[in-house]
Formats: structure tokens, sequence, C-alpha cells
């Protein structure tokens, strides 16, 4: 078992730089991350870290599987690839970047769907009419369905979009779609418009723990150090 | 996932595996001799078919795989659909059948559920006396439980539709409700949506609702001028809802009637009594209590007390596609243990599936909770 700690961070991209700034001015001075092309790095201000770069999409899985202890990701990430996240992941900070909300959001001409009990009603003509359910698209799936559960929207299909969500309505693939926005202005070019207790997630950039490091004492002991340097409450091992 | 079998952790070879079949056997022969053909749906059924039955609550349950062919199929999470299929496609003439084998059901992290577990069931589709039939159903599962001393739970989800239809509501109204009756949180909402107590419409809405108004030129103008309506919602039901709207504004349930409504649902008791108090709340619900009153004449022959037999109202309004007798057997004392058995009538679903409904109920047993709690006892 390693006695060093295990920190992810995004390995390109504006995540990856508003991470390493958010170290850098708590004294933690990451470097290798700024050759797009390395995959490890070094870790100077603080004692007994090791430095992993992967995608912000894979931290995690990563983080899940306990093959890191620490790791910067987008809330939204962490609720999607892991079913039960608060069971094997800790939020300890929020970082004030890659801010996204994911919203299930609908034509702007459908003037009569406000909220998700108008999306439900739509849902259950919809039905009705064509014998099969209405499709919404997302890459969210299981936050979109967990969501619309919850809120009581039934009738509905989820189809998947890797990618120009926003895109799908337009072309037909789907009639609604839940995906992340971060000004919204995407949508509105794409004449949709988020339904007004459609919010699935606020979601930003967040400092995670995997919490089976609360296990490994000897990871314990290298937590607090890091936390304390990073100005951020230490833990108890029970949280 | 746990590769052990569900609730027997013995049961996956030898002696343990030797007493699971002896008794998946033991009942499969119980349903042999009440004249039920034997059936064995395939594992891997089409995941567009019961997507397109229960909509995205089924994917959340289900293990889907891809078949590069076939497409996206999933693992049967129970068998009422694919023994449904099998018999539409021999011509629907009234049959039983029996079957036994294992189910897959995905669970949300945490849970101590299997993912993997043995079914063993019987079903009656096409029987006209429906009141015989329900009888029957519930009797035959009972005695395949050997005798086991069990917590019976009953109920009709008629009386919750017959309620509904009840009311003084107009047509979309009590369809809304009846989409909504397995989702008991859902049908509550929308029930108070209904009722004096909803809040006032939202700006927009209330514009809405007078470009509706205003008549067919003005609302198609309030709807264009907002964007193109791509996908598969035309324009006509954007319309269509808006004037529906515009006309509900003007309507609500009274807060008696919601009063009464959710009275009927919270009845329970025993059967006979269940059954006074119901004919006393609700005079709309005449016919589906006359059909309750001759089940229980029809369980009491088979000898069940109706005095003795619990009776819940709301009891099957978890349980997706039932829409009429439901019934279930619990183990005392094994919170652990999911029901040992149950089942119900669900006409409803086989009218979705093949357009005609048919009669239609059944019931199944878990074998292994069954073998598992007798082993305890």
């Amino acid at each position: 078992m390693s006695r060093r700690l295990r920190l992810g961070l995004p390995s390109k991209g504006r995540l990856r730089d508003a991470a390493v700034a958010w170290f850098a001015a708590r004294g933690v001075v990451v470097s290798g991350a700024a050759d797009a092309r390395e995959y490890a790095g070094h870790v100077a201000g603080v004692e007994g870290v090791d430095l992993v770069l992967l995608p912000a999409s894979e931290i995690p899985r990563e983080l899940a599987a306990g093959r890191l202890d620490l790791g910067v990701t987008g809330e939204d990430m962490i609720r999607e690839r892991i079913p039960d996240a608060d069971a094997r992941v800790a939020l300890l900070a929020r970082l004030g970047f890659g801010h996204a909300d994911l919203v299930v959001a609908v034509p702007d001409a459908w003037a009569d769907v406000e909220t998700c009990a108008d999306l439900d009603a739509v849902a259950g003509r919809h039905r009705a009419r064509t014998g099969r359910p209405l499709r919404i698209a997302t890459k969210y799936h299981l936050l979109t369905r967990r969501f619309l559960r919850a809120r009581g929207v039934a009738d509905c299909l989820l189809v998947d979009s890797q990618g120009a969500t926003e895109g799908v309505v337009r072309n037909g693939v789907a009639e609604a779609i839940s995906d992340i926005t971060s000004s919204g202005e995407t949508l509105r070019a794409n004449r949709l418009r988020p339904l007004d207790d459609g919010v699935v997630l606020r979601s930003e950039a967040n400092l995670c723990l995997a919490r089976h490091a609360f296990h490994r004492v000897e990871t314990m002991g290298l937590l607090s150090p890091v936390l304390t340097t990073l100005g951020l409450p230490t833990l108890e091992p029970s949280a | 996932m746990s590769p052990d079998r569900a609730h027997l952790p013995d049961g996956r070879l030898g002696a343990g595996l030797d007493a699971l079949s002896a008794e998946v056997a033991r009942i499969d022969a119980l349903f042999a001799e009440a004249g039920a053909e034997a059936v064995e749906p395939a594992a891997l059924q089409p995941a567009d078919l019961l997507l397109a039955l229960y909509g995205e609550d089924v994917r959340a349950r289900a293990f889907v795989v891809h078949d590069p062919v076939e497409g996206e199929m999933m693992l049967r999470p129970d068998f009422t659909v694919p023994v449904l299929r099998l018999h539409a496609e021999r011509g629907a003439t009234p049959a039983r059948y029996r079957y036994a084998g294992p189910v897959w059901r995905r669970q949300e992290p945490g849970s101590t559920r299997p993912t993997e577990y043995l079914q063993a069931g019987y079903e009656s589709l096409g029987e006209p006396d429906d009141v015989a039939a329900d009888a029957e159903t519930f009797a035959r599962i009972k005695a395949a439980l050997g005798g086991f001393p069990v917590e019976t739970r009953t109920g009709d989800l008629a009386v919750a539709f017959a309620a509904v239809a009840g009311l003084s509501a107009p047509e979309r109204w009590k369809a809304a409700l009846r989409r909504h009756l397995w989702r008991p949180a859902a049908f509550r909402a929308l029930l108070h949506r209904l009722g004096p107590g909803r809040p006032e419409p939202s700006e927009s809405r209330a514009a809405l609702i007078a470009a509706a108004e205003a008549g067919d030129a003005a609302l198609r103008a309030f709807v264009m001028e907002r964007g193109p309506l791509p996908g598969l919602r035309p324009l006509s039901d954007v319309m269509d809802r808006a004037r529906e709207l515009a006309a509900d504004a003007r309507l609500a349930l009274s807060a008696e009637e919601i009063a009464r409504l959710e009275a009927t649902l919270a009845v329970s008791g025993p059967a006979d009594a269940a059954l006074a108090r119901l004919r006393g709340l609700d005079p709309a619900l005449a016919p589906a209590l006359d059909r309750l009153e001759r089940r229980l004449e029809a369980l009491a022959a088979r000898g069940e007390d109706p005095s003795a037999l619990p009776f819940d109202a709301s009891f099957g309004r978890a349980l997706e596609y039932y829409d009429g007798f439901v019934f279930e057997f619990a183990a005392p004392g094994r919170p652990d243990l999911p029901p040992l058995a149950g089942g119900g009538r669900y006409d409803a679903l086989t009218a979705r599936l093949s357009g005609a409904a048919l009669p239609a109920v059944g019931g199944i047993l878990r074998p292994e909770a069954l073998l598992s709690a007798r082993g305890a006892a």
C-alpha cells in the first residue's frame, strides 16, 4: 500500500488551468501540468503527494475505485458516474470555477410547458398520441432519470447524446434535452428554454476525497497536513 | 453484484442446490396439477418493447445489453410480459401457464436485494369469470407456500380507478389521475393541483390562457412567434393543450371531492369491514365494490375468512401494472426477505401489449426466499 497521497487533476483545458491556479494560490505548486502531453507531475509545497493527470471525466471512476485519494472534477461528473457518490466520495470544497447547471429544457415554442408537471402532462399526451414515450436527449442518464422519477415525470425515454445535445431537438432526434448550460446562450440560440423547476444539479469543480482514504491509517496521517495547507478543515475519520 | 444465491448462501451447489431444485419442482408440480402448461420465455427480451410498455422506469431496473444485430436487449426483469408475448403469438385462446427460472434486476447502490433470483409462477389468461380466476389464483399461490405461516396483504386497484372515475371532473383530468395511480406521490401532487388550493397561474401562463381565449389565430400567432416546433410534437397538440389549460383555469375539484378520494384510498382493515366502510364513502364505487364482495365470497368458499383477510385500498399502487385484485404473502419477522409470493390482475397491460384487453391474473413465488424463511422457522 502506497504511503503517499495520490492527487488527480484534469489533464487539459480550462479546468486544469483553474485547478493549478487554485492550488498555487494556497502555496501548493503543481509542475508538469503546464505541458498537456505530460501525464505525471510533481507537487511542491506539501509533503507526500503524488500527482496524476487524467481527463476530468475519468477522475470520478478513479476516486471510486480507490486509485486516487484526492481529485478535482465537476460535481456533475461525480454524481453521474458514481451511483452511490455520497458513500464513496466526500466533496471537500467547492472551488469557484467550472460552473455548470444541468437543466431539462424544451423547445421555446412549447408555450404550454413551464414546469416538470407540464412536461409530464405532455409526455402522457405524447404516449397517447404516438404510442411511444417522449424522447429526452442527454449524456447525463443517471442524474436525469433520478430527477424525472423524483418529480413524477413519466412516459419519457432517455436517448443518448454525446456532445452537441442542443442540436438534437432541431434535428428531430428528441423532443427535449437534459444538458449542461453555463450562460444559457447555447440553449437560446437553439430556441430551447429550461423548465422553471428544471435544474437537475447546480455543479462546479470540487476538491473530492475518496472515502476509502479515511480507512487507510497511513493516508490519514498524510491528509491532515494537506488539508491544513489548503486552508480546509481537517476531518474526523468517521466523517 | 454477488455470486451468491439470493437469500440462500449454500444454494449454488451440492445439497443446498438439491434442496432448492426440489422446492422448485414441488411448486411446479402443483401448478401442473392445476392444468397449467409449461412455458419458458427467452432470458433476453427486446428492450424497446419493455421500454414502450413501462417507460424509463424499467431501464433503471433491468439489465440492458447490446447485440450488434438485435440492438438493445434486456435480461427479463419478470415473466409477465415475456409470457404474454408467447401467448399472443400462438393465438389468444384461454390458457394457464406455469414457469420457473431466474429474473434479473439492477439494484440501487448499497441495496442488499439480489440482482438475480428465481421466480416460480402461475398465470391464468382469458378466463372470463374474473372473480373466480382471482380467488383461484390467490388460493393456488397460497397453497404453493406449503402451509408456511405468512402475513397476507390484499387490495383492489379497481376501487381506486372507480373512485377516480366517479369524480365530477373532465375526462382529461381523470385520465391524468389514472396515469399516475401507480405513483402515489405524483398522484397526490396532481390531485392538489386540480383543487381549490392550487397556486395562481404564472404571468406567462396567464398570457397563454389569454391568447387561447382570444381565438385560434391569436393562439397560433402566440405559439409560432416563439420559434420552430421540431420533434414529434405538432403545433396542434400545443394549441389543444393551451385551450385545455384555459378551460382548466375555470374549473376545480371541490375540497370535499378531494377529501373523499383520499379517504377512499386510505381505507384499510379486515376485508369485510373495509368493504362496509367503502360502501358508505362513495356511491360511485358500487360496481367495483360488488365485484370485491363477490371475490370475497369466492375466497370464503376457498376457506379465506373475510373478517381475517387484510385489505388495503392503496396496496398495489407501487406495483406498476396491476389494475385489479392484488395480493402478497410475507414471512413474519423477516424484513430482510422480499415477499415470499404475490400477484394480481393486469387486464390493462394485456390491452397495451396487444390492443385488446385479455382477462389476466397471475402470481409468483420466490423459492429462494421461501426456503430461507422455512429453514429459519
